[in-house]
């Protein structure tokens, strides 16, 4: 086996979710749900990077992810790209951007938040996209980027 | 406008003109009151926690319109006992009801019980969140005293940390172009969050500890109490409370119109010696619950545009 290179194999239709990082690569597995998924999926980690150094790669088979499915990643993974591949070749590539409302990926804070008292889906307004300010839609609860905790 | 069918949750979801819209319908109603308004109308009080004053005033609103009240005061004698939940209660009291009015100690409730159900849901009360039916007749008693409430200059005194009637009131009269002036102990100041939202919306306001280096450029002062749950150390609580206690003193430190409101019940935060000044409006603002509540259950209800 020496001297060979193993990579991430080409899909032929799917998702490639690229440069993110890898502190946040299970994360972002864990939010797209692909651990229940029957797709095809090949990821890697700590892979090299001209840009980052180190980054993690996600491949999905034979699925397209939307845009809103692929912004839910933006709250981990901001810099990530997104490419969607058809018949090998990249139809679409695009930067995933944080979206207006994020749904049940993020706990509130607050304690006696209603989604915490009786397990009820979060759903956060994003107030500043710089500052990743969101708003609890129940208890409008403020929270920070750093208080952050994934559901 | 139409408010038909719509939920009051939170102060945050009226815009200035659907405020305007209702402290104008109170105003009518409290001029010219029609005892039949309300009739073969249904008021679901569901209160899951105590509450005098917010529920009479409701009920009270409710019927002296010709409406009827079914509810709850106390949880420990319902279902909820059993194991019920929010959920389940408000979908219940859906069907017996046109319209239904909620106070739940866990915040976010109201907001949950509006989704569960299709009748309208007023929020009477979430925990430390939202209270919007007190916000509105604190704005209705200023607008009555000050006659507008555009360019005032308002100052909260107390615990603005915590307070949910000071942050539900700062929002609101974000509208209105208010000079704010938050007067508190540090441990006690408005959090960040508000401040930021005032920034961004160009609100003039200024932070100060001491009440009499502000006091004479009010045109309104809003006390609030401050809890003695909120100091871990007891000590700190009574450094804190006498600062924070307004008497006669402060007559030499105020223009003549100032008009000072308190959202009650009050502990020793207001000597009563101020009571009968005409600087306070306190008991009349209980009073302007009344107006309040009925014109917002006058819109929702469909029995006023």
């Amino acid at each position: 086996m020496k001297g060979k290179t193993f990579k991430i194999s080409a899909i032929k239709n799917g998702t490639v979710i690229d440069h993110v990082s890898t502190d946040h690569i299970f994360k972002v597995m864990d939010i797209l749900k692909l651990n229940e998924s029957n797709d095809v999926v090949t990821m890697g980690t700590n892979l090299e990077s001209k840009k980052m150094g180190k980054k993690g790669l996600i491949k999905i088979g034979g699925r397209y992810l939307t845009k809103q499915e692929a912004d839910m990643i933006a709250i981990i993974a901001t810099g990530a790209n997104i490419s969607i591949i058809k018949d090998y070749g990249v139809e679409n590539k695009f930067r995933v951007e944080i979206p207006d409302i994020i749904e049940n990926i993020v706990k509130c804070v607050n304690t006696n938040c209603v989604t915490n008292a009786y397990n009820v889906p979060t759903r956060f307004h994003v107030i500043n996209r710089k500052t990743l300010k969101i708003r609890c839609h129940y208890c409008e609860r403020m929270t920070d980027m750093s208080e952050i905790e994934m559901v | 406008m139409s408010f038909e069918k719509h939920d009051i949750i939170s102060i945050r979801d009226l815009s200035k003109n659907e405020i305007l819209h209702i402290l104008d319908t109170a105003k009518k109603i409290e001029d010219n009151p029609d005892s039949r308004l309300l009739e073969n109308k249904m008021m679901a009080s569901l209160f899951f926690e105590p509450s005098t004053r917010t529920r009479l005033s409701f009920e009270s609103a409710m019927r002296r319109l010709g409406g009827e009240v079914i509810g709850f005061a106390d949880p420990d004698a319902t279902s909820l006992k059993k194991g019920e939940t929010l959920w389940d209660t408000v979908k219940m009291a859906e069907n017996y009801s046109d319209i239904i009015v909620i106070r739940n100690p866990v915040e976010g409730s109201a907001r949950l019980a509006a989704e569960a159900v299709d009748v309208p849901v007023i929020n009477a009360g979430d925990g430390a969140n939202q209270h919007p039916t007190q916000t509105l007749l604190d704005l209705y008693t200023i607008l009555k005293e000050k006659g507008t409430l555009e360019n005032l200059n308002v100052g909260f005194l107390g615990d603005l940390n915590y307070g949910r009637t000071v942050h539900s009131l700062v929002v609101a009269l974000s509208h209105f172009n208010t000079n704010m002036f938050f007067i508190s102990p540090k441990a006690l100041k408005i959090p960040d969050s508000y401040l930021d939202e005032l920034k961004q919306k160009g609100i003039q306001y200024h932070e100060e500890e001491d009440l009499f280096k502000v006091s004479r450029e009010l045109d309104v002062l809003y006390v609030t109490r401050i809890q003695k749950e909120r100091f871990p150390d007891p000590l700190e609580y009574r450094k804190y409370v006498g600062v924070y206690i307004i008497d006669r003193k402060l007559l030499d430190h105020i223009k003549p119109e100032l008009r000072i409101l308190h959202p009650l019940p009050r502990v020793d935060e207001i000597h009563p010696e101020l009571d009968d000044t005409e600087h306070a409006v306190y008991f009349d603002q209980a009073k302007n619950g009344i107006p309040v509540r009925q014109a917002i259950l006058a819109l929702i209800l469909g029995r006023i545009k």
